[in-house]
């Protein structure tokens, strides 16, 4: 067990550098320093010296990968790859364009982002897995093709159709809770309401889908014939026995996106204006500040690489058939 | 010619696809064994009710595929024949008298009055502030009391007309059923006369109202839905282009090699995998703005420029979805790389590119179609969100996620602006519902699995 995880935590090594370099080429090889000082000080006509400026000021002016002007191990820590890449490894983040320190900023978001997608997460996953145990219970009645052409149906409707109606309803129209913004403490819960109801509400039309068909798949084995044929009642078979086997794929599958809880969710924060992890990567995108992306990027990767490493410990603590090759 | 054709690169593989769809329907009718699994998608209503709406999105956005340039009035006699530097589209052209009659800003659907008020002088020089009478919108009435009996009259008409061509239709579907049995005709007839009897009221009062209201600059929304529909379809379908080649190769050949190349190949689907989606996404979009803005000679013009960022944003897309496909295709091909014709086909010294193309590629394909079919209406949902953030298409193009951009802070106007953002929500919520149920039956039909009874 204990080889397995080292190795597991060491196939993570090779990953993150991957992305790491693929990163690196994507912000600095495929389009020069140059470029960027143009973008961010306007497509216009710009001076040369102006240029110059920006990139010494952020240490652009650095040759990519090796510095010949400089002496002995500075040839390779003297360059934007060691400087703005590598750095990334030690959880350096470096200064915004703003100038404010990026490792802080995160600090203070994490918060708030994580806030408003543990709710989400527990409360949406309760109610998935109830109302999909519900349609396995009504298969192949009117109430289960109801509600699966409910889940169709909720599938079909853009995220941005949710938050947009909810806001509408919920704070123009009764003014139960302010459109958007945020509050410390207690009055987070105002605030918080609303965007986790939307969270909840869009996803769930795919996942209670989902979990049924793995109610109904779990339901056509023959332990459960040999349930129902031994007489037992079929809320026992229900709930003894094919929950407690469905929650297996479903556990594992969401023990995924747990990591990923702290990333928050971009497009609700960012509509909702809680300042949280997201709404600070959808505007450094739209500010286009590279050292946010940047970091957020790799952030976002490791977070996603523990995750992996959860999935694969939690199907071996929860399935005893799986074994460590 | 009074016109000059303008390809343009999403147009040409659009319709370099629509080939590649009507060659590969031909190719699977003649074979039993591949005809099967469709003939079972379509008995399914529902799939056929999706597919009629579908069909009529892909009218729309072929439509709005086939782009030209109209010849200019010559100035004088010995002057070069000049084309309008306007690029064109089918649509356009069909749709001028929407394209043509803007107004100032928001009206509502079928209104003739504008939706704010404004200072009127009047004929007696007196200024008094009302909602003025809109350029275009009802602009044949003389007097806008007449208006409930003109929309009655108009949607009258058009009932009329819808019917009357469903009519035609269903005459001329008659030998259908006999040749094709098996496939509930009766659904695809409903659905076509449901169709038609809202598109002909909507095409009479069309011509003479804003039917589904204005925007902000005072564009007809019916219009703009339009012109969206080919942006969504273009980005669900050019990406599943992009992403299918890497998909197939990879996932096959990591499962048959095994080995190193299947080490590799999965190490750099891990490493892919790993970066947030959108993030990702939004990188790459960025790096290309960067690069379309340092370069401008490469763009000669503004719908070219679109068109390409269009095309950038479908690879971009492309490239960084192909990943769950080669996952699927690794263990499919893993699986049937054990199984004994494969065996045999190695023992009798079978080519591997020949058993990679003839044994295990044809093999692997349900799940390629049912992953295509599921991938779409994710696609067409991503763009929206995409567009919203800002990594989307371009500004200038036409698409729900850039009309819900425009339209998201009409919500908190007072009265609002409700239909820019119900249009889209329908038109899109339509699209996608439909993109889905197909995909369902796709699954359901292709899933060597759920075969039960006699197939």
């Amino acid at each position: 067990m204990f080889a397995y995880i080292v190795r597991r935590v060491l196939y993570a090594v090779p990953i993150l550098i991957g992305v790491n370099l693929l990163t690196f080429a994507l912000f600095f090889v495929v389009n020069t320093p140059d470029d960027m000082a143009r973008m961010q000080l306007g497509t216009k006509r710009v001076t040369p010296g102006a240029i110059a400026k920006w990139k010494s000021e952020r240490g652009y002016d650095k040759p990519l990968l090796w510095n010949a002007s400089a002496a002995g191990a500075a040839r390779l820590s003297e360059t934007i790859f060691f400087e703005k890449s590598l750095r990334l490894f030690a959880l350096d983040f470096g200064a915004a364009e703003d100038g404010r320190d990026i490792a802080r900023e995160i600090r203070a978001r994490v918060g708030p982002s994580f806030a408003l997608a543990l709710p989400v997460f527990l409360v949406g996953l309760a109610l998935n897995i109830s109302f999909a145990l519900l349609l396995a219970f009504f298969r192949a009645t009117y109430l289960d093709a109801v509600g699966v052409v409910l889940c169709v149906a909720m599938m079909s409707v853009s995220t941005l159709f949710y938050i947009i109606g909810g806001q509408y309803l919920v704070s123009k129209l009764w003014h139960l809770v302010p459109i958007s913004g945020y509050a410390g403490g207690l009055d987070a819960l105002r605030f918080l309401a609303l965007p986790v109801i939307v969270g909840i509400v869009s996803g769930f039309g795919s996942s209670a889908r989902l979990y049924r068909t793995l109610f109904l798949e779990e339901m056509s084995k023959d332990y459960v014939r040999t349930a129902r044929a031994k007489g037992l009642a079929e809320r026992i078979v229900m709930f003894r026995h094919v929950l407690r086997n469905a929650m297996i794929p479903i556990l594992t599958g969401v023990v995924v996106v747990l990591p990923l809880l702290f990333f928050g969710s971009l497009i609700t924060e960012s509509f909702f204006g809680i300042p949280g992890l997201g709404s600070y990567t959808i505007d450094a995108i739209q500010a286009q500040d590279f050292a946010v992306v940047r970091s957020m990027v790799f952030i976002g990767s490791v977070l996603y690489i523990i995750a992996l490493l959860a999935t694969d410990l939690s199907y071996t603590l929860v399935d005893p058939r799986v074994r460590f090759e | 010619m009074p016109f000059k054709l303008v390809l343009l690169p999403t147009d040409l593989l659009l319709w370099l696809l629509v080939a590649a769809a009507i060659g590969y329907g031909a190719y699977c009718a003649r074979r039993a064994h591949l005809a099967a699994p469709w003939a079972r998608v379509f008995r399914a209503p529902a799939a056929v009710v999706s597919s009629v709406l579908l069909g009529c999105y892909l009218l729309v956005g072929l439509a709005d595929s086939l782009h030209f340039r109209l010849r200019l009035e010559r100035v004088s006699a010995e002057a070069q024949t000049a084309y309008s530097p306007e690029v064109l589209s089918v649509l356009d052209l069909a749709l001028t008298r929407l394209r043509s009659s803007t107004e100032r800003s928001y009206s509502a659907p079928l209104a003739t009055r504008a939706f704010a008020r404004e200072l009127v002088e009047l004929p007696d020089g007196t200024q008094r502030r009302e909602y003025p009478r809109l350029r275009h919108g009802g602009a044949h009435l003389e007097d806008d009391s007449r208006w409930a009996a003109d929309v009655a009259r108009r949607c009258g008409a058009g009932l009329a007309l819808g019917a009357a061509l469903w009519l035609l239709v269903v005459w001329g579907m008659r030998p259908l059923p006999r040749q094709l049995p098996g496939v509930p005709w009766r659904a695809a007839q409903i659905t076509l006369g449901l169709l038609l009897l809202l598109a002909g009221p909507v095409a009479a009062l069309a011509a003479a109202y804003h039917v589904l209201g204005t925007d902000k600059v005072g564009q007809d929304v019916l219009l703009l839905s339009l012109k969206s529909v080919r942006t969504s379809l273009a980005i669900g379908t050019l990406t599943t282009l992009v992403m299918l080649p890497f998909g197939i190769v990879f996932g096959v050949v990591a499962g048959y090699f095994k080995g190193w190349v299947d080490d590799l190949i999965q190490y750099v689907y891990t490493t892919l995998n790993s970066i947030p989606g959108v993030l990702l996404i939004a990188a790459a979009v960025l790096m290309m703005q960067v690069y379309i803005d340092s370069h401008p000679e490469l763009f000669p013009t503004a719908a070219q420029r679109a068109d390409l960022r269009l095309l950038f944003l479908c690879i971009i897309l492309g490239v960084t979805s192909w990943t769950g496909l080669t996952r699927l295709l690794r263990g499919e091909a893993l699986k049937l790389s054990t199984l004994e014709y494969v065996q045999a086909a190695q023992a009798f010294g079978v080519s591997r590119t020949r058993i990679l193309s003839r044994h295990l590629v044809p093999n692997v394909m349900h799940i390629v179609v049912i992953s295509v079919a599921l991938d779409f209406s994710t696609l067409v949902l991503t763009e929206a969100v995409l567009s919203y953030i800002g990594v989307g298409v371009d500004p200038a193009t036409v698409s729900f996620g850039t009309m819900i951009n425009g339209a998201r802070l009409e919500m908190s106007r007072e009265p609002i602006v409700w239909w820019s953002l119900s249009a889209a929500f329908v038109f899109m919520f339509a699209l996608v519902l439909s993109a889905n149920l197909l995909a369902d039956a796709v699954r359901d039909g292709f899933d060597p699995r759920i075969q039960v009874g006699p197939g």
